[in-house]
């Protein structure tokens, strides 16, 4: 759906169930393993249905991510390789939190942070997967020393992971006209031409008006 | 499993006072391996006080039977053939179990309120109805004493008979050993029938006799006297047990830490949209835009 027929195609409808199907199962990952790390998040063990439940639940919602994310990895690294620009933005993403993105260097799809984040979330995966499996006991039986660094790997990376996750979602929330694109998948000129100024000049080439 | 209530000193993932009114004497249990002569009767009692039948084994060639501790099998009679002279065989049999730790990392580890309690007489107990089945416990204990079971996926172990001692009996093991290798009281008296034992010991040839009450747990109540007290490896016992610092970093310090994180960043965001007011698109760019739009049209 485009609210706009000049509105431009961000994300294909494809990439957006994937995306959500991350972000789902992260929120009752982040829930439910909230609620087996501090007893000060112990209630969130009730949405699941009890201590036992969130305990049976979380790993199989952990392989749900794990698999969802994997794909949306395959499908967007190639957007999410490092140039030597990109560091460059993120040196002077001081001024970009100030809200004086006006002289920032032009973007392609993906600014720096973007692209950051992108690297920083698949590195906490790697460590989650591994050590989570270390920890499922129902199904493992891994050495108890083994089992005592996952739990220290799994609860710290998961901390990171959240806090993160709390800065995607705000950098969503704050550059308005952004959430759409996770709705419906498109967003508008004037959005593109302000903060990917370099994707959105690419775009547009490509989609000559009489479209 | 146990039936007091008011005499809580610990209880896990709990964060505020627990019901710990009445005060009970310091208790423990000493096991005498210089005087058992691994019958076995202990493990019997165990399982007939605790109403437990585990699966028929096989024999792997040894006394010791089951294997393992199980979720069926809470004290275990272990059988270590070792010299700890050369050409000196000794036969050691240890009657192994929980140790009611007075720092117990199974409690520290556990994530679901009130499946771990300690006792203000040193019992550490599970509450199998609270128990969530994370083996938590097991990643907690220096000892490997917890066992998840299969058929219900909660943890057990030994409960030094929480509900005899409740009710003014000893341990059902205590009861049963014919040697009286196993001994029961308050941790005070415990410890100086264990010096007496060790003066004996130590006249009889063996030096290095001695009590293993290892501090590094803040003491247990469950002691051992050791003919090689200095070499408590021969039994299949760790020389310096302590609660692992990797347990104690992610029970520890870890928790308030990722709490703190999490706040900071969630409330820095917070701040920064009222502070800075959301990042829109500038009129500008978007009057540069509909400018385009009405060129090409």
């Amino acid at each position: 759906m485009r609210r706009d027929p000049r509105d431009l195609v961000r994300y294909t409808a494809g990439q957006r169930a994937n995306h959500w199907i991350v972000g789902i199962s992260f929120i009752l990952l982040g829930m439910s393993g909230l609620a087996l790390f501090h007893p000060a998040f112990y209630p969130f063990a009730l949405l699941f249905g009890g201590g036992t439940w969130t305990r049976i639940l979380h790993p199989i919602f952990g392989v749900v991510m794990g698999v969802a994310f994997i794909v949306m990895v395959i499908r967007f690294t190639r957007h999410n390789l490092m140039s030597r620009a990109d560091w460059q933005w993120i040196g002077r993403i001081g001024e970009m939190v100030n809200g004086n993105d006006e002289s920032m260097p032009a973007q392609g799809k993906y600014n720096g942070g973007q692209k950051l984040m992108f690297w920083l979330l698949l590195l906490c995966m790697l460590l989650l997967i591994p050590s989570g499996i270390v920890l499922w006991r129902t199904y493992f039986d891994f050495p108890v020393e083994w089992v005592r660094w996952a739990a220290v790997v799994h609860s710290a990376t998961a901390v990171v992971m959240i806090c993160l996750i709390f800065v995607h979602v705000y950098a969503a929330i704050w550059v308005t006209g952004t959430v759409r694109a996770m709705w419906y998948g498109t967003v508008t000129r004037a959005w593109a031409k302000q903060h990917h100024r370099t994707w959105f000049e690419e775009v547009t080439k490509l989609k000559p008006r009489s479209e | 499993m146990a039936l007091q209530s008011l005499d809580i000193q610990a209880r896990s993932a709990t964060t505020t006072p627990v019901p710990g009114v009445r005060e009970t004497p310091d208790l423990a249990k000493l096991i005498d391996i210089s005087k058992c002569i691994g019958c076995k009767a202990c493990q019997v009692a165990c399982m007939q006080w605790n109403d437990l039948q585990g699966e028929i084994g096989h024999n792997i060639g040894s006394y010791q039977n089951p294997h393992d501790l199980n979720d069926t099998t809470w004290t275990l009679m272990r059988f270590y053939e070792v010299e700890p002279e050369a050409n000196r065989l000794e036969w050691l049999i240890r009657k192994d179990g929980c140790m009611h730790c007075a720092d117990p990392g199974c409690l520290a580890a556990c994530p679901s309120p009130g499946a771990i309690v300690q006792f203000s007489n040193g019992i550490v107990d599970f509450h199998q109805e609270n128990c969530i089945g994370c083996g938590y416990c097991i990643t907690g204990c220096p000892f490997d004493i917890p066992r998840l079971s299969k058929k219900d996926e909660k943890a057990y172990k030994c409960t030094l008979c929480s509900d005899r001692v409740s009710v003014g009996l000893e341990p059902a093991c205590v009861k049963t050993c014919p040697t009286g290798a196993i001994t029961f009281g308050s941790k005070r008296d415990m410890i100086e029938h264990a010096e007496a034992r060790i003066v004996d010991l130590n006249e009889r040839g063996f030096a290095q006799a001695g009590l293993y009450d290892p501090q590094g747990v803040g003491g247990t109540h469950v002691m051992y006297v050791l003919q090689h007290a200095d070499r408590p490896e021969l039994y299949g016992l760790p020389k310096d047990p302590t609660v692992s610092p990797l347990v104690e970093l992610w029970k520890g310090i870890a928790k308030p830490l990722a709490i703190a994180t999490m706040a900071f960043v969630g409330f820095a965001s917070l701040f920064h949209y009222v502070t800075k007011g959301p990042n829109a698109v500038s009129k500008e760019i978007e009057k540069e835009v509909e400018k385009e739009e009405e060129e090409q049209a």
